[in-house]
């Protein structure tokens, strides 16, 4: 009873915060998708690079979240205490799913329609984009909804270094050992995390060919 | 049909394909040839089977016509020019090629499947549509009914008429066949093979076909190669196939003999 009078008293703090939330969010997921795609596209062909990147970004995965986001705060540019050294935490810990999904995507493609395509002389760039990239969208996109649902999580831990969010009420919960408030930030975080896995997993099923 | 594979055929001898001292390895196996030093002509507008084994390199052999492989020496001359000459893009849009699972692409239409290579050399909108109707008429499926379908709503021989459709779409003059009727059931292969072998007649192709099936070889073919290990062991008009004196032969034969439906 008293945690639902707490949300209703505090609704337009918990919105904002899950706003917040949300822009973290978004904007890593962007870096990630634009910088975890083009990347898994190239690899395909480069497999030295294809083993580092991969070997780097499951490095990136293994460390803890809250010491990731320690470990930037001195590093001149992307550190220090805020969004934006959050951002890039999260942009290096979504990197992982949409790098290997889309190299995953790629590949993994029947054998018969490559050397269809190939023997119809279609050129290694028409092969790209109108063969592999259209027929690996729907794994693609399992990566990034993977992606998502765990930067969701772990940009609660980014209010650590003073990023905002639903994480600072988490915090403050914690620390004042209030149930109230950590659940004003845990509850909305995990229905963004269940709204948006249900989403993605929509638009992946329109995009599953077979 | 490029201008210069017209250019050429005009000019040249009839020959079609031409496979001059070939051999293909791979880099890692130094010892053992896929291919061993292989000399055949395939003349314009005839059915060439490549009959053999698995892993005897009749597959090689095909894929060395479109330029998919290099010869590792000789060469492999299509329309009188050195494969290693005719830019990849360029030779492969003149070669239709039919594979076994068909290798249709699953997000396109069975119209778009068709019209692709005409798409590729850039024909406009209407010629394209005109061209996707006649090739599916060709093959016995009806424009209207299936235009629009995806290949996963047809059955294997569908799929594989379709493939047919696209391999001849662009009109190339020589079409590669890579047992394309092995995966079908044994009343569909009949029937495709039967239709098949009406087509090839009626539309003055080079062909050179791919399969391990004796029967289908004696039907479809104007001239038969078999392969052993890489090297072709004997090669024959159908109706003298038969009396071959070889043990290859023999045992591709023996397979005949067992098979109750074979005799007619």
């Amino acid at each position: 009873m008293n945690t639902w009078t707490f949300f209703w008293d505090h609704r337009a703090d918990i919105l904002s915060a899950t706003l917040d939330h949300m822009t973290l969010v978004a904007i890593a997921m962007a870096i990630a998708i634009l910088i975890g795609v083009p990347l898994g596209m190239f690899i395909v062909q480069r497999p030295t690079l294809r083993a580092l990147s991969l070997g780097i970004a499951n490095i990136f995965q293994t460390i803890p979240s809250l010491a990731l986001f320690g470990f930037l705060i001195p590093i001149p540019f992307i550190g220090g205490i805020g969004k934006r050294t959050a951002i890039v935490a999260l942009v290096l810990y979504a990197l992982l799913p949409i790098l290997r999904n889309t190299y995953v995507g790629l590949t993994g493609i029947d054998h018969a329609v490559l050397e269809a395509a190939e023997a119809m002389g279609m050129t290694s760039g028409q092969i790209l984009w109108r063969v592999r990239f259209p027929l690996a969208l729907a794994v693609i996109l399992a990566g990034i909804r993977t992606a998502t649902v765990i930067t969701i999580g772990v940009a609660t831990i980014a209010a650590a270094i003073g990023a905002g969010g639903l994480g600072s009420f988490i915090f403050r919960g914690v620390a004042l050992v209030n149930d109230s408030l950590l659940l004003a930030g845990a509850v909305p975080a995990a229905l963004l995390a269940l709204l948006a896995d249900f989403l993605l997993g929509l638009l992946e099923r329109r995009l599953r060919v077979l | 049909m490029s201008i210069e594979m017209k250019a050429k055929s005009t000019i040249e001898q009839s020959n079609s394909i031409e496979f001059s001292g070939v051999v293909y390895r791979i880099n890692d196996i130094p010892g053992r040839s896929i291919v061993c030093s292989t000399n055949l002509t395939v003349s314009r507008g005839e059915t060439l089977i490549l009959l053999g084994r698995s892993g005897s390199g009749k597959t090689t052999l095909l894929r060395l016509i479109n330029r998919m492989l290099l010869p590792t020496s000789g060469q492999v001359l299509v329309e009188g020019l050195p494969t290693t000459e005719w830019g990849p893009i360029r030779l492969r849009r003149g070669i239709g090629y039919v594979i076994q699972e068909a290798g249709l692409f699953p997000h396109f239409t069975v119209a778009e499947n068709v019209g692709l290579v005409p798409e590729l050399e850039k024909w406009d909108r209407a010629r394209i549509a005109a061209r996707v109707e006649e090739m599916l008429r060709l093959v016995g499926l009806d424009p209207a009914e299936f235009s629009k379908r995806h290949p996963r709503e047809l059955s294997g021989g569908q799929r594989q008429r379709v493939g047919v459709a696209r391999a001849l779409a662009a009109d190339p003059p020589i079409l590669l066949m890579d047992e394309p009727f092995g995966a079908l059931d044994p009343v569909t292969r009949a029937e495709l093979q039967r239709e098949f072998g009406d087509l090839a007649r009626r539309l003055n192709k080079t062909i050179v076909f791919v399969t391990h099936d004796l029967r289908e070889a004696l039907l479809l073919a104007s001239r038969i190669v078999l392969l052993e290990a890489g090297c072709i062991v004997a090669t024959a008009a159908p109706r003298d196939f038969l009396r071959i004196d070889h043990p290859e032969v023999k045992a591709f034969t023996a397979c005949l003999d067992l098979d109750p439906g074979a005799s007619s």
